[in-house]
């Protein structure tokens, strides 16, 4: 391999793990405050239709990155309402909001099936891009790679040093000492909710905006699920999601590269590997049990509600 | 004033209840969405749920839908009884049918009678091998069985496609992504004269009672329900807990398997790239409209059948995209979480409760 096909993937592997960043980092919020959403997936189809149709119509691709962040939240409240109003179970109303999101997608996307659009332009940061390989691999990307790496630093500075990460690790861990000394638990939960739905809706756009840049139906391929497992594998930490993010965008392209380097292995084969890798990783990680245990939001799951403390 | 209290137990009426308007509550937003879309709302139910059962060839193409939905919604329900999360469904199917496929096509043109049993059980022995993986991983390893499962999904569908464009693949077929037709002796004898409505219905409808019994009358299904529900009284009552998961996770994926394989032995005869359209995740839903019991699965599959074979003739007869059957599950889910919030609460009116 020479030097230049490295630069090439690794600036692959971080474009294709941006989505996945995106995702994550609105889910581990979420998480962290106690609530599972599995409903990733369908936030992230409807948010890569709805950003697609917005930015097609209105010739103007922020405009659509706004217009999938709003439906991401919009869909995350359905499942804010009834998981955290109505006590529903979170995985069967997340599973709930992944088949309704996947066929309304289908359903609103049929127009604008075929059609491309201009995203947006790659933008080289001045003196940075013209190091030497780092240049290429990491300062030379789309706006929304960088819009990630920012996010995941602030989230990150946000969840653990700030009184607000204190206020989301006290609700995920016990809701109820939380709401006792006065942390109203369901607003803390909604907004986490409606935050995860938004960045979902993010990572689908970056898929129909700019990864692709069009709309197929179910584009986004098991990446939400993807970005459920890595939250896991990160242990709940916002560095190693990010760490883990641009991981699994190398594995995602692995395949290109060794049909690049001449291996004849069927295509077909080949797509199953970030899965594979998904699972090779949760088997390595979570084999201790009890390490997990420690990591967890401790009231991952389980529902609160306040008309039974009363 | 109206105000909601928690209920002393669990309201039967509205566990039955649920469901029901949960159904009603869809076919309302259903209607709403056709007049938005500038279809009549009336004919639109019609095609929807009317005319699936309008005559025999209907009728029996909606059952063709409704093995496979019931195949899968019977395992799931007793894994979700048994609190295991398996997502699974859709990959065991598709291994099931990728399998079956495999021996039915090493049998070529072989007129024997055990082609088909055969076949049907190298189906199902995929599907079980499938379920197996994520099962072990969780057992031995602490995998998230949700997650396992949903990838082992997407490896099987590759999986499906790499046989179809390589060793499954038809020799005489011009490059089609296909495999050859099987044999007569591997197919499923057809029960009708019109439609394609074959013995892997009644295969699926005789896995629901045998789940019935062994949920409602076994020494096994009364395990599989303590340690859904309280699994360390089931610890303490001591429970093999990993026999009951290995249990309920190898039936499903049994059950999976042979839908797969008694659709490619069945109406499509042959393997292709689309054997499932999504029936391992509709089953999901069937499974929690049909309350998690194998009878209650039997109805819901029917019903969701009628829905899927409304969403065909929709889109024939009235230019509805089809996508739209998916959207309304996920809606009819989302209505039946919202009235299952009504089996452990109860709306009363402020006066009553002062009294």
């Amino acid at each position: 391999m020479d030097i230049d096909l490295i630069t090439q993937v690794l600036f692959a592997a971080i474009k294709t793990g941006t989505p996945l960043l995106f995702v994550a980092l609105g889910e581990a919020i979420c998480e962290k405050t106690g609530v599972l959403n599995l409903g990733q997936e369908g936030m992230m189809l409807m948010g890569a239709v709805v950003g697609f149709m917005v930015a097609y119509g209105t010739g103007n691709a922020g405009l659509g990155l706004v217009g999938a962040m709003l439906i991401g939240c919009v869909m995350s409240l359905i499942f804010g309402v009834l998981v955290l109003h109505l006590g529903a179970n979170q995985v069967a109303t997340g599973l709930a909001l992944t088949i309704f999101g996947t066929g309304l997608s289908a359903f609103i996307g049929t127009s604008v099936v075929g059609k491309t659009l201009t995203g947006f332009e790659p933008i080289a940061i001045p003196l940075l891009s013209d190091l030497p390989v780092i240049g290429k691999v990491l300062f030379s990307h789309d706006p929304l790679v960088y819009l990630a790496i920012a996010l995941a630093l602030v989230i990150a500075y946000v969840a653990n040093k700030t009184r607000i990460g204190l206020t989301i690790k006290a609700v995920g861990e016990n809701p109820h000492a939380a709401n006792a000394i006065g942390i109203k638990v369901l607003h803390v939960r909604y907004l986490a909710v409606m935050f995860g739905g938004a960045m979902a809706g993010l990572g689908g756009a970056y898929m129909s905006l700019v990864y692709t840049p069009m709309w197929v139906e179910n584009m986004t391929a098991g990446r939400g699920w993807i970005a459920l497992a890595l939250v896991v594998f990160a242990s709940w930490r916002i560095g190693n999601i990010m760490l883990g993010a641009y991981l699994f965008g190398l594995a995602s392209i692995m395949h290109l590269v060794l049909q690049g380097m001449g291996w004849s292995i069927s295509p077909n084969l080949l797509a199953m590997l970030p899965y594979v890798a998904t699972i090779v990783v949760m088997v390595l990680i979570s084999a201790d049990k009890y390490k997990e245990k420690l990591l967890a939001p401790r009231s991952l799951g389980k529902p609160f509600d306040p008309r039974q403390m009363a | 004033m109206i105000r909601v209290q928690a209920r002393t137990e669990q309201s039967r009426l509205m566990t039955f209840a649920s469901p029901l308007l949960a159904i009603v509550l869809t076919l309302i937003f259903g209607s709403i969405l056709f007049t938005a879309l500038g279809k009549d709302p009336l004919q639109a139910l019609h095609v929807l749920l009317i005319m699936p059962l309008s005559d025999a060839y209907n009728v029996s193409e909606m059952l063709v839908k409704m093995g496979p939905l019931l195949l899968c919604a019977v395992g799931l329900s007793l894994c979700y009884r048994a609190n295991l999360w398996n997502i699974g469904a859709e990959g065991q199917l598709l291994a099931g049918a990728l399998g079956g496929s495999a021996v039915a096509l090493a049998f070529g043109d072989s007129e024997s009678m055990w082609v088909l049993p055969v076949t049907l059980l190298g189906g199902i022995a995929s599907g079980m091998a499938w379920s197996a993986i994520p099962t072990y991983l969780k057992l031995k390893f602490n995998s998230n069985l949700i997650l396992t499962t949903i990838m082992l999904n997407y490896i099987a569908l590759y999986l499906l496609i790499w046989a179809v464009h390589g060793p499954l693949r038809d020799p005489m077929g011009f490059g089609f992504p296909e495999s050859a037709l099987f044999s007569d002796a591997a197919l499923l004898p057809v029960l009708s004269d019109s439609g394609r409505v074959h013995l892997g219905v009644v295969f699926a409808v005789l896995a629901a009672l045998v789940a019935w019994f062994i949920l409602s009358k076994s020494h096994l299904g009364f395990k599989i329900r303590v340690y859904g529900a309280d699994e360390p009284a089931a610890t303490y009552a001591g429970f093999n807990a990993n026999g009951i998961s290995w249990f309920v996770m190898l039936f499903a994926g049994a059950l999976a398997g042979l839908a797969g394989v008694a659709e490619v032995a069945g109406p499509i005869g042959q393997l292709t790239p689309n054997v499932s359209p999504g029936y391992g995740y509709s089953a999901i839903i069937v499974a929690y409209l049909g309350r998690l019991h194998p009878a209650g699965a039997i109805v819901s599959a029917v019903f969701l059948a009628i829905l899927y074979m409304g969403g065909d003739l929709a889109q024939i007869e009235m230019g509805i995209p089809i996508a739209v059957v998916g959207m309304f599950q996920g809606v009819l889910l989302f209505f039946l979480l919202a009235c299952d919030f009504f089996i452990r609460y109860r709306l009363v009116s402020s006066r009553e409760t002062v009294a």
